[in-house]
């Protein structure tokens, strides 16, 4: 409508009722009228309902004593702990569910995505079959099946199902051995810094040649083997141990190593696999976007087969795929909340579960709940922004 | 001076295509065995295959109790899927607790949900306008009668006795016809021109997408009656509407959204030019192009808007899920397989409804591709 603001300079000869800019102005009034009145309508009916049920607002619970137990936490937490403590916890579980989920179901995500493309008759059948189930079927449902019918199933602690590498699954969830390092590691973790650091400065310097010169230098390969050599030597002189303590079976429990339990296995195994099922489709499209004709392009330019890939088709496909994947590991993260279903103590169970029944304080408890996913998603959406305007493509 | 040796009179008959280029050899060769690291991922597949499919058929048809069978029988040792527990609660699997002399009533609506559907579906079938009229306002109001009764002599049959199949398809039928429009206008504002109506709908959408559906059905199972005025009540399977509603319409708006941008300014300023205002502009230049566009991602949600429909089994109502869940921890049925039973049974419903909304969507494509094909 603003399109026409150019022809009101001339003598307008409508009505005003059939001016388009007033028109707007109208009806901007009475949506914002009624808006604020529906507004203000719902705060009021909250208010009353409120002070009937003798209910008080505020954030002050927040420094009062919990008085309940969280089975899984990454620091300290028990009944006398404040609620503040519980939001934290429920939030660090939520991220490392997240965090965890979104490792393997971006590698299972590329391995499908790409397995589908592939000329293999029976492999890219194999990957449409596991991507058109996965799809298709409710997270939830794919939660409880993983959880009440094949882990609580599990046989008990005394028989449980022993895997390669002193891994053991039970009942009670699965349990891996712990490494274990002493101060000699220090140095090997400063190594790893310089290496890394050196890896890049390296690869800097063979761009700068490869430009200067055309000459090529094996970055990747030399790369590889300086660091590891360099870990190695410092390793040896260092005398740092790495050693892992397995979990042993005692006469009712395991000890040692690391207990992950059941709803964590769960969760994090479902997450994965749903959530690569779509990144697999993500992968798919952003390959096929690549038109051939940029492969066969790079190939008159007397391109190599590596080059081609990592020159001409992945950046073009990365562009098409890193939006869609964001988003994908954005759902995984709001995805993670269904852990409250089968008992994982991420935000939603403790904060807007438990801690909601304890303290009545529906609004506040709720309000800060999407202010964390809010906050999640607008970071990322900002982020993505600033990506996409990168790497978008600079027409004309 | 010419001087021909030899010159054909008649043609040869054709020789059979060489082996190496047609026929199942040729096949085999091209898609299974091209090189040699395709002949090893042939072999790790065809070893996959091998190790899967016996455990797989001996589960759920080869030691599996049929339809019919005891509990006894799925008590035993190494015992495949117990179709028996299936087929003795199937009615609770649709119906819930919804009282079984009143069964008739939701087979009425289903079927009236199929006799009127269909048809809508089916391009060919005539009569569109009056059917989509039937189907989207009386069919709705038959619905709701028929359910919950308490008028025409009909036993009143109160919500919290629905369950089963029956909400999960409530839900989804009123979730899918209802998010659209909404969609389409929360993207028609997130597009306008007025800036308070555009913030307006920027801030729903994005509030809404940023959250997962869990807190927005938690609000509106405990915030929506603390919201309306005292002594007024919310049904708990209209609160779950509400969520679900809400929720999947911000993600339709994004989806027309992107259709809408897709479209070329000359569009737009071809119908101006043609002196349409603005709702006749929209409603038959530029909605009818953008959503042909976006008709995968259109039922992209759709199918995600089912799969969510699972999750109102969180703020306790009584869904597809519930049910099976529920049957699972009974007692009567109590034996190894019947979880995994259940929980293939209720995954197989939900695949064929999902499958089959993505199968009708890639015809829909198809049809609609006029001249975007390169």
């Amino acid at each position: 409508m603003a399109s026409l603001d150019g022809a009101r300079n001339e003598a307008p000869r409508t009505s005003l009722l059939n001016d388009p800019v007033i028109r707007g102005i109208v009806y901007q009034i009475v949506v914002g009228v009624l808006v604020v009145g529906f507004i203000v309508w719902i705060v009021n009916n909250t208010a009353i309902n409120l002070a009937a049920q003798n209910k008080t607002t505020g954030f002050d619970f927040l420094w009062k004593t919990s008085g309940f137990d969280i089975s899984f936490s990454l620091f300290p937490f028990d009944r006398t702990s404040f609620y503040w403590q519980a939001f934290l916890v429920g939030l660090t579980n939520t991220i490392l569910v997240a965090v965890i989920g979104i490792f393997f179901a971006t590698l299972l995500g590329f391995t499908i995505g790409i397995a589908r493309l592939s000329s293999n008759y029976l492999i890219s059948r194999l990957a449409t079959i596991y991507v058109e189930t996965i799809r298709n079927i409710p997270l939830l449902l794919q939660l409880f099946f993983w959880y009440f019918a094949v882990l609580k199933a599990m046989p008990a602690v005394k028989d449980s199902i022993a895997l390669p590498l002193d891994t053991f699954i039970n009942q009670r969830g699965l349990f891996v051995p712990k490494p274990l390092i002493d101060e000699g590691f220090t140095f090997v973790w400063i190594a790893l810094i310089v290496a890394l650091v050196g890896w890049f400065l390296l690869g800097r310097w063979a761009k700068a040649r490869l430009e200067r010169t055309g000459k090529r230098f094996p970055v990747f390969l030399a790369g590889l083997f300086g660091s590891a050599l360099l870990i190695a030597v410092v390793w040896l002189i260092s005398g740092a141990h790495l050693t892992f303590e397995p979990p042993v079976l005692n006469r009712f429990n395991f000890k040692g190593g690391v207990e992950l339990p059941p709803e964590f296995v769960a969760l994090a195994f479902g997450l994965s696999i749903y959530t690569a099922s779509f990144i697999a489709e993500t992968v798919r499209g952003g390959i096929q976007a690549v038109s051939h004709g940029q492969t066969e392009a790079a190939q008159a330019l007397g391109l190599k087969e590596g080059d081609r890939l990592r020159l001409v088709v992945i950046p073009q496909a990365m562009r098409v795929i890193i939006p869609p994947l964001t988003s994908q590991y954005l759902n995984l993260t709001k995805n993670s909340s269904l852990g409250a279903a089968i008992g994982y103590p991420e935000l939603v169970n403790v904060f807007t579960g438990t801690t909601l029944n304890q303290t009545g304080r529906a609004i506040e408890v709720i309000a800060l709940t999407m202010l964390v996913y809010l906050t999640l998603s607008l970071t990322t959406s900002a982020i993505m922004n600033w990506y996409n305007a990168r790497v978008a493509l600079v027409e004309r | 001076m010419t001087d021909f040796a030899f010159v054909r009179s008649e043609m040869t008959a054709a020789q059979p295509a060489p082996n190496r280029s047609s026929g199942l050899v040729a096949w085999l060769r091209k898609n299974l065995f091209a090189s040699f690291s395709d002949t090893i991922l042939t072999l790790l597949g065809v070893l996959f295959l091998i190790w899967a499919i016996p455990p797989l058929y001996g589960f759920l048809i080869g030691r599996a109790v049929p339809p019919g069978g005891t509990v006894e029988m799925c008590r035993v040792e190494n015992v495949g899927a117990c179709w028996a527990y299936i087929a003795s609660e199937i009615e609770f699997f649709i119906y819930g607790f919804y009282p079984m002399a009143e069964y008739w009533r939701p087979n009425v609506v289903f079927a009236l949900l199929v006799l009127l559907g269909a048809p809508l579906l089916i391009p060919k079938v005539p009569f569109k306008v009056i059917n989509a009229v039937v189907f989207f306002v009386v069919f709705p109001v038959v619905a709701v009668v028929l359910l919950s009764g308490g008028s025409f002599g009909l036993r009143e049959v109160p919500t919290e006795q629905w369950g089963g199949l029956l909400v999960t398809l409530i839900i989804s039928v009123v979730g899918i016809s209802l998010s659209l429009p909404l969609g389409i206008l929360l993207a028609l504002g997130r597009q306008s021109k007025l800036p308070i109506i555009k913030s307006l709908c920027i801030a729903f959408i994005e509030l809404v997408r940023a959250v997962p559906l869990i807190t927005v059905l938690f609000m509106a199972s405990i915030m929506l009656p603390l919201f309306m005025p005292q002594g007024m009540t919310v049904d708990k399977l209209v609160r779950a509407l509400v969520g679900v509603t809400l929720f999947s319409s911000a993600y339709m708006a994004e989806v027309v959204r992107g259709g809408m941008q897709a479209i070329g300014r000359g569009q737009y300023e071809a119908a101006q030019a043609l002196g349409l205002g603005y709702w006749k502009r929209t409603g038959l230049i530029i909605l009818p192009q953008a959503l042909k566009h976006v008709i995968p991602g259109i039922v992209g949600n759709f199918i995600a808007l089912l799969k969510d429909t699972s999750l109102v089994y969180i703020v306790g109502m009584k869904d597809l899920l519930e049910a099976v869940k529920t049957k699972n921890d009974a007692i009567e049925w109590a034996s190894p397989t019947q979880s995994v039973t259940g929980y293939i049974f209720a995954a197989f419903i939900f695949w064929v409804m999902c499958f089959s909304i993505s199968r009708y969507a890639r015809y829909w494509e198809n049809r609609l591709n006029t001249g975007h094909k390169r």
